[in-house]
C-alpha cells in the first residue's frame, strides 16, 4: 500500500479521494445542499397549502408556465414537489447526512483505526449517491416532470405516472451506494478496531451506525426488487403490481394482468421502516456523544442503550405493515402488528430515558451542540409519543393519511434528527476543520429554528384531527377543513421563517470555514478517541499507535486529576 | 513515510475476528444478495398463490435446456473451487486453467440461456404476455446480471494472475470471488425447480 500521500493532485486530494475524512465532507456538503433544496420544494409548496389558488409571490414569475400557469401552481407540479420533497429528505438528505457524512468521518476515528476497510468501495460509494442525487433533480426537466407519486409510490399510479422511472433509477443508484456503504461500515467496525477496544468500550454513536448499517444491509435489497419489478412494469409493460384492467387517466389500460398492489406496499415499507430507524439512531448516538461531553459524567445505562438500540434493529423488521392498517389487510395480521409496534415502543422510550437520566447529577455545560441535544429529548418525546395512536389500529382508522401523520413523524426525523445532526456539526466542527463555529449566531439558529419547527408542525396534529388529508392540493377542498384553514397559514408562515433562521447557520458554516476561531485538538475535553488526533486530523488519521485502556464515557471519576481520561489513557496517573 | 505524521496502512485482517475483510465484506454483501433473491421468491409465491391459473412451468419453459444449464452451473462451480485450491498451492498454470473453464461454463450458461429466450420471443413469449413470463424472465434476468457481474470478476483475477500472483492478498481475492460464484450458482439452483418443475 502506497504511504505516502503528500505529494496527490488536488484533484486526487480533494475529489477523487479514498479518505474517509474526505468522502465524509462531500457527502456532508451533497446531503446538506439536497436537505436544502428539499426545504425550498417544501415552501413553494406550503404557498399553495396556506393560500390556495394565489399565484406565488416572487418566485412565481419565474416558474415556467407548464408547471404554474400565471404563479398558480398545477396540481402536477404540487405533487411533482411532494414526492421530490419526500425522497429528497428521506433518502438524499437525512440518511447520507448521518450515516454517509457523520458515520464515514467519524466511525474510523472513534473506533482507532486509519481509514474504512474499503477505502475504494467508500469512493464509488459516494459517487453513485451523487450520480442519484442529480438524476433526481433532473427529472423535472423530464416530458411530464418529476415523479408525482409521493415518496411511497404506490401502483397502480406509480405504474403510469410520468417521471417515475427516472425516480426508480436514481433510487436503485442510491440503493446501491447505500449497499456498499453498509458493507464498508460493518467490516470497519467488526474488523477494524484498535487493539483493546472491544464491543463493549465502543462509543455509543459507533454503535448507532453498526445497527443503521445492518438495517441498510438487510431492509434495502426487498425495495431493490420492488424498484425493478416497479420498472418492468413501466418499461416492459408487465403486470407485476397491476390486476388485469386499469382505468387509468380516463384511459382503459389493459395488460395481462395476474399482479397485486398492495404487494408493492409491502415491499417498500419492508424498507421504509427499518429506515425511520437508520434515520433516527445516528441522531441518537450523536446526542448520546454531545451529552455525556457535556454533563461531565458517564451516559446512564450505557448496556441498556447499546442493547435497546439492537433490539431496535432486530424488531424493526417487524413493524412495517402499521404502514398499511387501512389497505384492506387481514385484521389479524393487523393484530400482529400493532402488538410488534407497541413492543418497539419500550426499547425506543429505555433509550430516552437512559439520555434524560444521564443530565441527573451531571454539571451542564449549555453550549451550542448541548442545546440541540437537550431540544433533541422532548421533541423526539413527542413524536414518538404521538406515533402511539398511529400504531393502534383502532385511533389509526381515524388519523391514517391525515396530517397528523405528517405532524408525529416530522417531530421525529426534523426537531429529532435534524436537530441532533446540527447539534453534532457543531459538536465536530472543530474536528472537521480545525475551527470553532461562533457560539452566538448558533443560538440564534437554534432558539430560531426550535420555536418555528413547532410553529410548522404543531399545527398539523390540529389540522390532522380535524381530518384534513395529507396529501391534497387544495385544503379547502374539503370543506369541514376550512375551520381549521388559519391553522396552515401558522405552519407555512413558520415555514418561511424557519429558512431565514437557517441564514445565520450558512453563514457562520461557511464563516468559520475560514476565519472561525482556531482550536486544539480536543476543544470540549472529551474522552473518545476521535478528540485524540489533530484537528483535522490528517491521511491515516492518528500520529501514534493507538491502543484504547478504558470505556468511552470516563468523565468526573473520583480521584482523578482532571475530569476526563481519554480512551487512550493507560493510568489514571498519567491523565 | 511523512516527516511530519506516521501515516498507518489499513490492516486487512481482523485483530479480534482473524478473518480478512474482504471476506467479511464478501459475507456481508452475500447476506443482502439473499434478501434481494428471497424477495423476489417471496413476490413469486405470492403472485402464485393469488393467481386463479398459474401454468406448469414444464408447459411453458424447455425443461432439458434449464437441465444442461443447471448441470453447466454446478460443473462451474467445482472449477472456481478447483482454482482456488491451485491459487492455494501456488500453482499458476493450473489455476488459470481452471478459472479459464469456470469463465467458459459461465459463457456457455449465459449463451444457453440466450437461446432458451431467443426461442421464447420468437413464439411471441414476452414479459408482458403474463405474470408467470413476468415472473420467469425478471428472476432469470436478474440471475443472468449477476452471472455476468461473476463472469467480469473472474476474467479480472484471470488476467490479474499475470502480474498479482504473490500479491498477498490474491488468494483472498480468489477466494471472495469464488464464494459470490457459488452464491450465483445456489440461486439458480432454486430457480430451477420453483420456475421449471413446480
Amino acid at each position: 500500500m502506497e504511504t505516502n500521500h503528500h505529494n496527490q493532485s488536488w484533484m486526487k486530494k480533494y475529489v477523487f479521494s479514498t479518505d474517509h475524512k474526505t468522502i465524509g465532507l462531500q457527502y456532508m456538503f451533497t446531503a446538506l445542499s439536497m436537505l436544502l433544496i428539499g426545504f425550498i420544494f417544501v415552501m413553494i409548496m406550503r404557498w399553495q397549502i396556506a393560500f390556495p389558488y394565489a399565484p406565488i409571490p416572487v418566485l412565481g414569475r419565474w416558474l415556467p408556465a407548464r408547471l404554474a400557469p400565471n404563479g398558480v401552481m398545477t396540481g402536477a407540479f404540487y405533487n411533482s414537489l411532494g414526492a421530490m420533497h419526500g425522497t429528497i429528505m428521506v433518502f438524499f438528505g437525512i440518511v447520507p447526512l448521518a450515516v454517509g457524512a457523520f458515520g464515514n468521518y467519524i466511525v474510523p476515528l472513534q473506533i482507532g483505526a486509519p481509514d474504512m476497510a474499503f477505502p475504494r468501495l467508500n469512493m464509488l460509494s459516494y459517487w453513485l449517491y451523487l450520480t442519484a442525487s442529480i438524476l433526481l433533480l433532473s427529472s423535472f426537466f423530464l416530458p411530464g416532470g418529476a415523479a408525482q407519486s409521493g415518496w411511497t409510490s404506490y401502483p397502480p399510479l406509480a405504474d403510469f405516472n410520468p417521471g417515475q422511472t427516472a425516480w426508480i433509477v436514481a433510487m436503485l443508484f442510491v440503493i446501491t451506494s447505500s449497499l456498499l456503504g453498509a458493507i464498508n461500515f460493518l467490516t470497519t467496525i467488526i474488523n477494524m478496531r484498535a487493539p483493546g477496544m472491544t464491543l463493549w468500550r465502543m462509543p455509543v454513536f459507533v454503535w448507532s451506525e453498526f445497527v443503521a448499517s445492518v438495517l441498510l444491509l438487510l431492509a434495502f435489497p426487498p425495495m431493490e426488487a420492488g424498484g425493478v419489478l416497479q420498472l418492468m412494469d413501466r418499461v416492459l409493460h408487465t403486470s407485476f403490481f397491476l390486476p388485469k384492467e386499469v382505468m387509468i387517466f380516463g384511459v382503459l389500460y389493459k395488460g395481462s394482468g395476474g399482479g397485486q398492489p398492495l404487494l408493492w406496499q409491502h415491499l417498500f415499507w419492508f424498507l421504509a421502516h427499518p429506515e425511520v430507524y437508520i434515520l433516527v439512531l445516528p441522531p441518537i448516538g450523536i446526542v448520546a456523544e454531545i451529552i455525556a461531553n457535556n454533563t461531565r459524567r458517564p451516559l446512564h445505562g450505557y448496556k441498556i442503550i447499546v442493547s435497546s438500540m439492537l433490539f431496535i434493529g432486530a424488531l424493526s423488521f417487524v413493524v412495517w405493515a402499521h404502514h398499511m392498517f387501512l389497505s384492506g389487510m387481514s385484521p389479524i395480521l393487523a393484530n400482529f402488528f400493532l402488538v410488534t409496534t407497541m413492543i418497539i415502543s419500550v426499547p425506543s422510550v429505555a433509550l430516552l430515558t437512559c439520555l434524560i437520566y444521564s443530565l441527573h447529577g451531571g454539571s451542564i455545560r449549555f453550549n451550542t451542540p448541548m442545546l440541540y441535544a437537550l431540544a433533541f429529548l422532548p421533541m423526539f418525546g413527542i413524536g414518538g409519543l404521538t406515533g402511539l395512536p398511529l400504531g393502534l389500529t383502532p385511533t389509526d382508522i381515524y388519523l391514517h393519511d391525515t396530517y397528523y401523520v405528517i405532524g408525529h413523524f416530522h417531530y421525529i426525523v426534523v426537531t429529532g434528527s435534524i436537530m441532533a445532526m446540527f447539534g453534532g456539526l457543531y459538536y465536530w466542527f472543530p474536528k472537521f476543520f480545525g475551527r470553532k463555529m461562533n457560539d452566538t449566531l448558533g443560538q440564534i439558529h437554534f432558539w430560531g429554528s426550535l420555536i418555528c419547527m413547532n410553529g410548522i408542525f404543531f399545527p398539523m396534529f390540529i389540522t390532522g384531527m380535524a381530518g384534513e388529508s395529507r396529501r391534497l392540493w387544495v385544503p379547502t377542498a374539503q370543506l369541514h377543513d376550512l375551520p381549521v384553514q388559519h391553522w396552515n397559514v401558522v405552519s407555512s408562515v413558520s415555514a418561511w421563517a424557519l429558512f431565514l433562521f437557517q441564514l445565520p447557520f450558512i453563514y457562520n458554516f461557511f464563516h468559520s470555514l475560514f476565519h472561525g476561531e482556531k482550536t486544539v485538538e480536543n476543544p470540549w475535553h472529551a474522552t473518545t478517541l476521535e478528540w485524540t488526533c489533530p484537528s483535522p486530523p490528517p491521511h491515516g488519521n492518528f500520529t501514534k499507535p493507538v491502543r484504547v485502556y478504558r470505556g468511552p464515557y470516563e468523565y468526573s471519576l473520583p480521584g482523578a486529576h482532571r475530569d476526563w481520561i481519554a480512551q487512550d489513557i493507560e493510568s489514571e496517573a498519567a491523565a | 513515510m511523512s516527516s511530519e505524521a506516521a501515516v498507518m496502512d489499513v490492516p486487512h485482517v481482523g485483530a479480534s475476528t482473524g478473518v480478512t475483510n474482504a471476506k467479511l465484506g464478501i459475507w456481508l454483501f452475500l447476506a443482502s444478495e439473499v434478501m434481494l433473491f428471497s424477495t423476489l421468491f417471496t413476490t413469486y409465491i405470492v403472485l402464485r398463490l393469488g393467481s386463479s391459473s398459474w401454468p406448469r412451468g414444464w408447459n411453458v419453459l424447455n425443461v432439458p435446456l434449464g437441465t444442461v444449464n443447471t448441470l453447466v452451473l454446478i460443473t462451474s462451480s467445482v472449477t472456481v473451487v478447483m482454482a482456488y485450491a491451485k491459487a492455494i498451492e501456488r500453482k499458476r498454470g493450473q489455476f488459470r486453467l481452471f478459472m479459464s473453464l469456470t469463465i467458459a461454463l459461465g459463457v456457455l450458461f449465459l449463451i444457453l440461456k440466450g437461446f432458451e429466450w431467443g426461442q421464447h420471443f420468437h413464439n411471441g413469449e414476452f414479459p408482458s404476455t403474463s405474470i408467470f413470463l413476468a415472473a420467469y424472465f425478471t428472476m432469470t434476468g436478474l440471475h443472468a446480471l449477476h452471472v455476468i457481474g461473476g463472469l467480469i470478476t473472474n476474467s479480472i483475477l484471470l488476467w490479474l494472475s499475470e502480474t498479482q500472483w504473490d500479491h498477498p492478498l490474491f488468494i483472498g481475492r480468489v477466494e471472495a470471488a469464488g464464494l459470490y460464484w457459488h452464491f450465483v450458482d445456489i440461486v439458480w439452483i432454486f430457480l430451477f425447480p420453483a420456475l421449471y418443475l413446480l
